[in-house]
């Protein structure tokens, strides 16, 4: 099975045997890798009707849950990795989604689009539109993104939360790295891949 | 002429009566020393005695949960589940082995009030003994002793078959690998407890009732049990169920609901279509279902709580449990509504065990889960095609 590349890096962060909550798990296919290569603990969160299903049929355990009504129901520390991809921008409080996932997990996976990838500027700057990109599809007036954020803010968080960022990681469209993007992650990184902790 | 059966029906079936002389002592400190229960069952046994699914009944269900009884009665309405059960369906029975039982106390069948007592010749009706949960399933491990079966491939139920389901999880959790667990809750509200009372009440204030001793005036609480399912009846559609079906005709001046006759009567006479069919459900139950059963039943809800021996602490009973749980409720469920089930689920994953839950959008009210729903049976389809890859391996199917 070929696994999505930024999923391939996130892979490695997770230990075999781990308890790993996936937070808009989709059709369930990465827990169910996970699962398979690792032995994990799966969980997953979604609330697409036909990818719930699809975990159904992968196997893989599926609760329909919409995370911006809250994870209060999850108990402090009861999994080893909680993971978020390509989620963050889309709920209505980042921030308390962040800080819930730290007090269930001992160790947080985020990826999210950064905004201040310098395409994205330059659509801005230069032609005074809100950006688009294969990372960002979406007219302003029907994208789910309503927290966009960079790498900056996202650092800046991190700080201001006393979060311990243990691994970050930009890459690009096809999800590689290179020189300019490790000189200049914000400007021209265009997926940011964060493992932190507290 | 026989009549013409569905390809994807199990066809016509036969209940089987099997005797259990061994004692069961009961939650109460009771022991019924010998029953009978009425079994059904659908579809092979595997070689390995892997792929068989037990099917817990609700309330008012029986054994008959899929199939035909009557070679000749176009009329007759197939079983209880039969939009899940059968050849291609969600519970496959070209891939598993259907079981499903009248329940200890029940009366279609196995032994309860309505039985003969051994001692008296006459039949138990009030001196037939409380039944909980815990003793049914209890009850169950035997017929699956009895049918060789050492691990259920699932259990599954809806409503208080679903408690049924909780209860093995904790109490045998060797012996089964999947729990689905639909339209139901960890234990009774004081509201579900109340409507159970109101039941009670009707039955046992009608003067047919006779102190549950009916059988020997020959006549039975027609009008108590008729009221009690009756109010049954309202709590398990929605607001919204009902509006659907009373609410097609709407004429000038009847306010959106059904007329009977088309026009108000101003008396106390019949006026909307859903009296009538309130009144004609409740009487066709009561001619088919024992009254002392409904009151025992009612009883058995009251009494489920798995949290009891754990002091009162649900996770620590689904601690015991060793299989894999999905949890489905329906959004317009206000006898068990979705919040009940997410109580399971939380706790289940308080426990850290592996469940998966679906809250499945239907107006139906509670008795959605005995419903053809598309988006809820494709899900049991989809869960129980990985249950059989599980048991009969990949290829699945011995068809």
């Amino acid at each position: 099975m070929s696994l999505r590349a930024d999923l391939e890096i996130i892979k490695q962060w997770i230990e075999p045997g781990e308890r790993v909550l996936d937070l808009g798990c989709g059709d369930g296919s990465f827990l169910a890798h996970l699962k398979e290569e690792k032995g994990i603990g799966d969980c997953g969160l979604e609330i697409n009707p036909d990818n719930i299903n699809l975990c159904l049929k992968a196997g893989v355990n599926v609760i329909e849950q919409d995370l911006n009504k809250g994870l209060t129901n999850f108990i402090s520390d009861s999994f080893d990795t909680v993971l978020l991809a390509q989620t963050l921008q889309t709920v209505e409080r980042p921030d308390i989604l962040v800080e819930e996932m730290l007090r269930i997990g001992k160790h947080c996976i985020i990826t999210f689009p950064n905004f201040a990838y310098w395409r994205h500027r330059l659509w801005l700057l230069g032609r005074g539109y809100m950006p688009q990109s294969s990372a960002l599809p979406y007219e302003w007036y029907d994208t789910p993104n309503i927290h966009h954020c960079t790498i900056r803010d996202f650092d800046t968080l991190c700080k201001k939360r006393n979060i311990r960022i243990l691994q970050r990681t930009v890459v690009d469209f096809n999800n590689r790295s290179s020189f300019l993007m490790n000189l200049h992650p914000n400007l021209f990184g265009i997926n940011a891949i964060y493992h932190f902790t507290r | 002429m026989a009549k013409t059966i569905p390809a994807d029906s199990v066809g016509l079936v036969t209940p089987e009566l099997i005797h259990f002389d061994e004692p069961l002592a009961l939650r109460s400190g009771r022991v019924i020393d010998q029953y009978d229960l009425m079994v059904e069952t659908y579809g092979e046994l595997n070689a390995d005695r892997s792929n068989a699914v037990l099917i817990c009944h609700a309330l008012s269900g029986d054994h008959h949960a899929a199939g035909y009884h009557k070679p000749d009665d176009e009329k007759e309405k197939p079983g209880w589940w039969e939009c899940s059960i059968g050849p291609g369906k969600a519970f496959d029975t070209n891939r598993f082995f259907v079981v499903c039982l009248n329940n200890l106390g029940g009366c279609a069948g196995s032994t309860g009030p309505s039985s003969i007592n051994p001692e008296t010749g006459k039949p138990f009706g009030p001196d037939f003994p409380i039944i909980t949960v815990r003793d049914w399933v209890k009850s169950q491990a035997r017929l699956a002793d009895r049918l060789g079966i050492e691990k259920w491939a699932a259990v599954i139920g809806g409503s208080l078959g679903g408690m049924q389901v909780m209860r093995w999880a904790i109490s045998y959790p060797q012996r089964l690998r999947h729990a689905i667990v639909i339209a139901s809750a960890p234990k009774l509200s004081a509201q579900n407890i109340a409507f159970n009372e109101v039941a009670r009440q009707s039955i046992t204030s009608d003067p047919d009732f006779h102190d549950g001793r009916y059988y020997d005036f020959n006549t039975y609480p027609k009008r108590g049990l008729m009221l009690a399912r009756m109010v049954g009846h309202i709590n398990y559609l929605s607001d919204q169920a009902m509006r659907d079906k009373f609410g097609k005709d709407a004429i000038e001046g009847n306010f959106g609901r059904d007329l009977r006759t088309g026009k108000l009567n101003f008396s106390y006479e019949v006026d909307f279509q859903v009296e009538s069919y309130l009144k004609y459900k409740g009487e066709t139950f009561s001619s088919k279902f024992d009254a002392n059963t409904y009151l025992l039943i009612t009883k058995t809800l009251d009494y489920f709580d798995p949290a009891v021996d754990y002091n009162f602490d649900l996770s620590k009973a689904f601690e015991q449990s060793e299989c894999k749980f999905l949890v489905i409720s329906f959004t317009s469920d206000w006898r068990f509504p979705p919040e009940r089930s997410r109580e399971i689920v939380n706790t289940l994953l308080k426990a850290k065990k592996p469940v998966s839950y679906l809250d499945i959008r239907a107006d139906q009210g509670h008795d959605a889960f005995l419903m053809p729903i598309p988006r809820y049976i494709e899900a049991l389809k989809s869960y129980m095609g990985k249950v059989s890859e599980e048991v009969n391996g990949a290829a699945g199917g011995s068809d």
